[in-house]
């Protein structure tokens, strides 16, 4: 989230679209209906079903899954032509005013650069701005050349008429004008709409685009970095925040810094592509000090063994090949034989993965797979033989599975990160079950066997191993605090200013990210932590819910990182002058008396640059504003762009009917025989999504007993005239089926679902909840990934979980 | 009856819509509620606090558990409920948390280390020792045979592509953290936690 729970109730318009927050987020939901009763706030939800939380929506629209990027771009040209734009806002605070490349363009459907052989865009040299000699960008902030974002952006999306939209959509002409008029009326100072997404934005082709309509559209309106506004994604695991911030994806390190490729076989080059220099002049584009936080994290990791003379131990981290080795990616290779083991902690393929066939066979493939859960999953049994609902033959599966049992949250001491960006620390309850241990003492002590074989036998590349910091009291138990010390960072010796008076003596914990240096005299495993356990203490354990504002700030609850801010940008809160832009929306704002930034809030600004000097408020940014194009960081296009899921229920991209490579977003990733097993909609019409319920938590809760009492059993929602259709009525069951495989399930007939006109037929959704399988107390069901497609998102590789088409059948 | 009374009270209140705060209006359940029934049901009780497991909201948990925590005496959590200070949840949890308590104790949690052999049908049950230097024997084997140090075009790589990992978005950050440090430096790049889906 830019913004956090409680600021939700600062909000006078909330969109609730990608996302079923009052099913899945309840008691974070509280704070919309919060923002509804005290604040007068209007709720819209947009989704192809009628939700739990379209139920207490004022507004709604039904709207064919996958299809969002039209709904937002064609609001943002709406927002343009009829000039219902935060104008101050987006001349100073954004990209609009910037030029871009003559060479970039968009024709059919495919920007420049694209090779369709590859399936890729190989060459992105023209998505980027003009650049003038003296390096800053070029720009027009009478925002009417025609090579400005402002304009281009109006040229893209002005194909985006309410009819187009409609007829892809499915949501009626009508609604659409009436919803974006209302969104619109945020384009003032002093209102705000926030914006509520979740895995139904994120598991589709063009996912990640999605998101960046949604903040396309927030800048527009003026409405990031305010107070009710921004764009907030309600996150599925309680940390799966804090696992994204510690880097633990594929090509990352902790703190969103990134791993090299290949290519990349030089320090200085690597840093220097990462440490982003301002673009406009003397703006802030805080990545520049990208350094300071790369050493500090190889200090942390090797101690003195990393030094300036081998470049911090610049070979010693891997290196990438491919641009993500995702978890499609791995379980292609794993089916193909090129993977021998595999670790799960605390995760559960078999269920979570596309394609469960593909997923059994891979597993199915390996020398030795080890399991690390407190339950019992259906990976670890995926050997096994269940019946119908796992019908393997064991005797033909060689893969050894290790089974190792771990605590759950109240059996162990430590930290998560809500969607807030909150780290919470708490403690131990009491003692595990059994014999099962901790996460991080069962990492420590494997981590601990390994190096003892690397010193006993030798063996290849034993360098990162063996010097691998592990100054830990107990060695096989580090403590969870000793583990929160390291990743917030110390100083390694005296830390002096500019005078040479001593800021902090070597061995303290340091309290700010600003305090790291690039030449070794810090540590710190996670930049964006630091200042979580400072010589202070523990911050993430603080208690005090005081809000002295009255606006929802508890800033001395636990601790948000960065630098305990709450809202994101929040320098945007205020205009060019430094005053808030309506008494109603103050967070932050220029003090000129005190000559700093101060207010409910930490500045997420340089504290003492005043308004005059004209920085812009997105700091990280090296242009200082909010980004309407996307440049080169996104691989399929710098403007969002509709294209059909994988698995779509109609034939066409309407937007793009007479080019067969812009049907699907043209730069996602798809593996041969992953593209073999896609369906057509002739053979299965019905647009399938699958979802989560409020009684449920993914596929852990059925193995507790409450949960398994109120939702026992397996069922999927279809609506009455697709019942009538086929012969089906309530409580009878049915039979779901893709290319892929097929579930029978209970059928739910309800008239929450209702036929969306395409085109010239009636289009029919079917709600497949997720979360039954062969384990656990409640009823056996199905795994819902035996009907998914083994396709992701071109940037994320999330998996299309919320788009497919099957066929449903009365059983 | 007190407690009939004081939530009767609470709901006459939140009508007449004075005196209570818009957080009763929402359901918070009035702290004398609250304190009249916990001092029966949770004497004796070890209070600790924490974080609901399930989702990203947050929602502030306090843990009861029976026992001193001494050396010998054991220790079982019999009660979870929310935690009224939280500036997010003030007390309420939802559906999914309010089962936390049947999450802890299911009959499903783990409590051995166990091996499931090559096209063996069943789980024997092995000790921690066993388990782990099998697993720690396996690293360095593969990882042996076939760690990448240099690619075919001779660019150094350093990495090791045949073990994969995936780790718990549901576990603290100082799992994570240690995880992250292991994984990365014994060279795997095919490492992705739930973030991925
Ligand atoms: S109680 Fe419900 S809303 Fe709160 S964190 Fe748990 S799952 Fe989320």
């Amino acid at each position: 989230m830019t913004n956090h729970w409680v600021d939700i109730r600062n909000a006078n318009l909330i969109l609730s679209m990608g996302g079923n927050s009052a099913e899945a987020h309840p008691v974070g939901f509280r704070w919309v209906t919060e923002a509804i009763e005290h604040n007068n706030a209007e709720l819209i939800t947009i989704d192809p079903r009628y939700t739990r939380t379209g139920a207490v929506a004022q507004d709604k629209a039904f709207i064919r899954t996958g299809t969002d990027i039209t709904f937002l771009g064609g609001l943002i040209s709406y927002l343009i032509e009829t000039n219902q734009i935060q104008r101050e806002y987006v001349v100073n605070y954004t990209d609009a005013s910037l030029l871009v490349r003559e060479d970039f363009g968009f024709e059919d459907g495919l920007f420049t650069g694209y090779d369709p052989e590859r399936r890729a865009y190989t060459d992105k040299s023209s998505w980027m701005y003009q650049v003038g000699d003296d390096g800053y960008a070029l720009r027009d902030t009478s925002l009417t050349n025609p090579r400005c974002v402002y304009q281009m952006m109006r040229a893209h999306y002005s194909r985006y008429t309410p009819e187009l939209v409609s007829s892809v959509s499915g949501v009626p002409v009508g609604d659409i004008q009436r919803i974006w008029r209302k969104i619109a009326a945020t384009s003032v100072p002093d209102r705000t709409m926030t914006i509520l997404y979740a895995l139904g934005w994120t598991q589709h082709s063009i996912g990640s685009q999605i998101i960046r309509t949604a903040a396309m559209v927030q800048l527009l309106l003026g409405n990031m970095g305010m107070p009710g506004g921004g764009v907030n994604a309600l996150r599925g695991h309680s940390n799966i925040q804090g696992l994204t911030d510690l880097g633990l994806l594929s090509q990352l390190l902790p703190g969103y810094m990134s791993l090299a490729n290949a290519s990349e076989q030089d320090y200085r080059p690597y840093i220097d592509k990462r440490a982003k220099q301002p673009l406009l002049p003397d703006e802030v584009s805080y990545w520049k000090n990208y350094e300071k936080f790369h050493v500090s994290l190889m200090k942390a990791w090797f101690g003195d063994a990393a030094s300036e003379a081998n470049n911090w131990c610049y070979n010693w981290l891997p290196k990438l090949e491919r641009p993500l080795y995702d978890v499609l990616d791995t379980f292609e290779r794993m089916s193909k034989g090129e993977i021998n083991g595999y670790f799960c902690q605390g995760f559960n393929p078999l269920a979570s993965f596309p394609n469960r066939a593909k997923v059994t066979a891979a597993l199915s493939k390996l020398k030795y797979l080890v399991i690390m859960d407190p339950l019992n999953t259906e990976t670890r049994e995926f050997w096994h033989n269940v019946g119908e609902y796992n019908d393997v033959d064991s005797s033909q599966i060689q893969t050894e599975v290790i089974s190792l049992p771990t605590c759950c949250f109240a059996e162990d001491d430590g930290s998560i990160v809500n969607s807030a960006r909150w780290l919470q620390w708490h403690w131990v309850a009491a003692p595990p079950p059994g014999e099962a241990r901790p996460d991080t003492q069962i990492m420590a002590d494997l981590f601990l066997r390994v190096r003892r074989l690397y010193e006993q036998e030798g063996g290849v590349f034993p360098d990162p191993i063996v010097n691998l910091t592990w100054d830990y009291k107990q060695p096989a138990k580090p403590s969870a605090e000793e583990l929160a010390k390291e990743y917030n960072g110390r100083a390694l010796v005296d830390l002096t200013d500019d005078q040479g008076n001593v800021t902090r003596r070597a061995g303290e914990q340091l309290a700010s990210f600003s305090e790291l240096t690039a030449d070794g005299r810090t540590e710190a495993g996670c930049w964006i932590f630091t200042g979580c356990y400072s010589e202070e203490g523990n911050l993430m354990a603080r208690r005090d819910n005081s809000d002295p504002y009255g606006i929802g700030q508890s800033l001395g609850w636990a601790w948000a990182w960065p630098a305990n801010r709450r809202i994101l940008y929040n320098r945007a809160s205020a205009d060019t002058e430094g005053n808030p832009w309506g008494a109603n929306k103050a967070l932050v704002w220029w003090s000129s008396e005190q000559g700093r930034w101060i207010g409910a809030d930490i500045p997420d600004f340089p504290a003492q640059s005043p308004p005059s000097a004209g920085l812009g408020p997105f700091i990280m940014q090296p242009t200082g504003g909010g980004n309407f194009f996307g440049g080169q960081s996104m691989v399929d296009g710098p403007f969002p762009e509709h294209y059909e899921p994988f698995e779509s229920p109609v034939g066409q991209n309407l937007l793009h009917p007479n080019n067969p490579l812009a049907r699907n977003n043209p730069a996602a990733r798809i593996f041969a025989g992953d593209r073999e097993a896609l369906g057509s909609w002739e053979e299965f019409p019905h647009a399938a999504t699958t979802y989560r319920l409020t009684e449920h938590f993914h596929f852990w809760t059925k193995h507790a007993k409450l949960n398994a009492i109120v939702q026992p059993e397996q069922f999927v929602e279809i609506g009455t005239a697709l019942a009538d259709e086929i012969g089906v009525s309530k409580g009878d069951r049915v039979r779901v089926s893709s290319r892929r495989g097929s579930i029978y399930a209970v059928a739910v007939v309800t008239r929450r679902l209702r036929p969306l006109r395409i085109g010239d037929r009636d289009v029919h959704h079917v709600g497949i909840p997720l979360h039954w399988g062969f384990t656990g107390v409640a009823k056996k069901g199905y795994l819902v990934n035996a009907l998914t497609p083994f396709v992701g998102d071109a940037n994320t590789q999330t998996p299309e979980y919320k788009s497919f088409i099957v066929k449903v059948e009365k059983a | 009856m007190t407690v009939n009374v004081t939530r009767r009270q609470f709901f006459k209140l939140g009508a007449a819509g004075a005196a209570t705060s818009s957080m009763a209006m929402m359901g918070f359940a009035p702290e004398s509620a609250e304190a009249s029934v916990r001092r029966f049901k949770l004497t004796h009780t070890k209070e600790t606090r924490n974080n609901c497991t399930y989702c990203s909201v947050g929602c502030g948990v306090l843990i009861y558990s029976l026992g001193s925590g001494g050396e010998n005496a054991h220790q079982e959590v019999m009660h979870i409920e929310g935690d009224p200070d939280h500036p997010v949840s003030r007390g309420s949890l939802c559906p999914k948390g309010s089962g936390l308590l049947d999450f802890v104790r299911s009959d499903g949690r783990l409590e051995y280390p166990q091996v499931r052999e090559p096209g063996s049908s069943e789980w024997t049950r092995v000790t921690w020792d066993d388990a782990l230097n099998r697993i720690a024997r396996y690293i360095k084997d593969d990882r042996d045979a076939n760690f990448v140090q240099r690619n075919a075009q001779g660019q150094t790589v350093n990495h090791w592509t045949t073990t994969g990992f995936l780790a718990a978005s549901g576990s603290s950050n100082e799992a994570g953290y240690i995880t992250h440090k292991v994984v990365r430096n014994l060279g795997m790049v095919a490492f992705d936690n739930q973030a991925r889906v």
